[in-house]
C-alpha cells in the first residue's frame, strides 16, 4: 500500500526544498558572497596598489575571506530546520538521517560554497592574478569550500541546542578547518605562480573525501543529541 | 504480526526531573490511547519517547512485538508524529510543505495530496505561503500531512490546538476513520475528544 521513498528521491527533495527556500529569500543567499567580495576587494585599497605585492598576498586573502564567509554561513545550516521541527521529521522519516543531512550539507554548499568559487575570479582579478591562473583558483576554492561545509556540519549539529552558538561554532570548526586552509592556500599560491599545483590540490581533495565519509555520520549523531 | 504498540515500565529523566515513572500501556489495532494529565506531567515526553526522539533511562517500547530500537527506521516508517508545533516552512505554501515534508517518507501522487488537503478542508489556502496562514489553518495543513503519510501509528500531541469547533470534530472524525481502518492512535489531550468510549483507552499521567 505505502511505497517508501527511495533514498535518492528523499535526497533530491531535501536539496530541492533548500534551493527553493533560498531563492524565495535571496538576502540570506547573497550575504556570504557579498562578504567575500567586500573583504577581498578592500585589500587592494588598503595595501599598496602594486600588483606584484598584491599577487603575493592574494592566496592568503582569498582563503581567509572564504573561510570566514563559510563560517558565517554555517550558522544557518541546521538552525532554521531545528527551530521549525524539520530536523525532527528527518529523524522520524524512516530514512537514514546521515544521508538526509548529507543532502542538506550538499545543498548548503551549492548555495554558499560554490558561489564563492564562481565569484573568486573577480576578487582574484582585483588582486592582480593572471587570467591563466583562474582554473586553479576556482578548483581549490570549490573543493575547499565543500570540505569546509562537510566538516562544519558536525559543529553546526553540536551547537544546535546553544542560543547564539555562532562563536562556539567557529571555535569548534576552526581547528578542523586549518588543514583545508593550509592546502587550499598553497594550491592557490602555486596556481597564481603558474607552477604545478596538483599535489596540494590532491591533499585538499583527500580532506574533502575524509569529510564526505565521516562528517555526515558525526553530524547525524550530533543532531540526535541536539534534539533530545 | 498485527499492529500493536506496547510500552513497558518507561522511566525518563530530564536533568534532575523524573518525568516518566514506570509508564506502561498497550494499544492494539483499531484503538486509541488518550494520554491526559496536568501541564508538565510528561505527555509530550511520553510521545517523544515512543517516537524514538528521547531515549528512556529504563523500559522499552515494542512495536509488533519487537523492541523499536532494534530496527528504528522500519518502525518510524510506519509511524507519524505530529508535535504541537507543525513542522512547516513559512516561505513555502502548504502544498509544497507536504510535497517536500511527506515526500521524503513515501511516494504519492498529486491526487493523493489534493485528496488529503480536501479531507481537512485546507484546499482553499493550500497554495498560500504558510507564514500568511492562521494557526488553525496551519494545523489543518499539518493534519493533511498526517493523512498523507499513510502511517499505521499516529502519535498526536494536542491535535485540536488552535482549531475551531468544526476543526475539533474533524480531528475526531479523522481518528475514528483511522481506527476503523485498523490504525492505532496515541493522542495527548487537554480537551476531551468525542471518541467512542469503546475504542479508547485512557492513560492518566501524574
Amino acid at each position: 500500500m505505502t511505497q517508501a521513498a527511495s533514498p535518492w528521491q528523499a535526497a533530491r527533495l531535501v536539496v530541492e526544498r533548500d534551493l527553493r527556500l533560498a531563492f524565495r529569500r535571496p538576502a540570506q543567499l547573497v550575504q556570504p558572497i557579498l562578504f567575500f567580495l567586500i573583504v577581498t576587494t578592500l585589500f587592494p585599497l588598503a595595501l599598496s596598489p602594486e600588483l606584484s605585492r598584491l599577487r603575493d598576498v592574494a592566496p592568503g586573502v582569498l582563503w581567509v575571506a572564504a573561510l570566514l564567509s563559510s563560517l558565517l554561513a554555517l550558522e544557518f545550516l541546521f538552525r532554521d530546520d531545528a527551530h521549525d521541527g524539520t530536523l525532527e521529521q528527518f529523524v522520524l522519516s524512516g530514512q537514514s538521517l546521515t544521508w538526509l543531512l548529507f543532502a542538506k550539507t550538499f545543498s548548503h554548499w551549492l548555495l554558499t560554497g560554490l558561489p564563492l568559487a564562481i565569484v573568486a575570479p573577480v576578487s582574484a582579478g582585483a588582486l592582480g592574478v593572471d587570467f591563466a591562473s583562474m582554473p586553479g583558483v576556482i578548483a581549490s576554492l570549490g573543493i575547499g569550500s565543500f570540505a569546509l561545509s562537510l566538516i562544519g556540519a558536525i559543529g553546526a549539529g553540536l551547537t544546535l541546542g546553544v542560543q547564539r552558538g555562532g562563536v562556539l561554532l567557529s571555535l569548534l570548526t576552526l581547528p578542523l578547518a586549518v588543514p583545508i586552509l593550509i592546502f587550499g592556500a598553497r594550491a592557490t599560491e602555486l596556481a597564481i605562480k603558474n607552477e604545478p599545483y596538483g599535489a596540494p590540490l590532491y591533499l585538499l581533495a583527500a580532506v574533502a573525501v575524509l569529510g564526505l565519509t565521516l562528517a555526515p555520520l558525526g553530524a547525524a549523531a550530533a543532531v540526535r543529541i541536539g534534539l533530545e | 504480526m498485527t499492529a500493536e504498540l506496547r510500552a513497558d515500565n518507561l522511566h525518563l529523566w530530564r536533568g534532575e526531573q523524573h518525568v516518566l515513572r514506570g509508564v506502561g500501556f498497550t494499544a492494539t489495532a483499531g484503538r486509541c490511547l488518550l494520554v491526559t494529565g496536568r501541564n508538565g506531567a510528561g505527555k509530550t515526553s511520553l510521545l517523544r519517547t515512543v517516537a524514538g526522539i528521547l531515549q528512556p533511562e529504563e523500559g522499552c517500547v515494542f512495536w509488533r512485538g519487537e523492541v523499536t530500537g532494534v530496527d528504528r527506521r522500519r518502525f518510524q516508517s510506519e509511524m507519524c508524529y505530529l508535535g504541537h508545533d507543525a513542522p512547516l516552512k513559512g516561505d513555502l505554501s502548504g502544498a509544497e510543505n507536504l510535497h517536500f515534508g511527506v515526500g521524503i517518507r513515501r511516494r504519492f501522487s498529486a491526487d493523493e495530496l489534493h485528496a488529503a488537503l480536501a479531507r481537512t478542508l485546507a484546499t482553499d489556502f493550500a497554495d498560500r505561503p504558510v507564514r500568511t496562514l492562521s494557526a488553525g489553518q496551519r494545523r489543518r495543513i499539518a493534519l493533511a500531512g498526517v493523512l498523507l503519510t499513510a502511517a499505521t501509528l499516529w502519535l498526536l500531541d494536542e491535535p485540536t490546538t488552535n482549531l475551531d469547533a468544526s476543526g475539533q470534530e474533524l480531528v475526531t472524525a479523522l481518528i475514528d476513520a483511522h481506527l476503523a481502518s485498523g490504525g492505532i492512535a496515541v493522542a495527548a489531550i487537554h480537551h476531551p475528544l468525542a471518541l467512542d468510549a469503546r475504542v479508547t483507552t485512557r492513560l492518566e499521567l501524574t
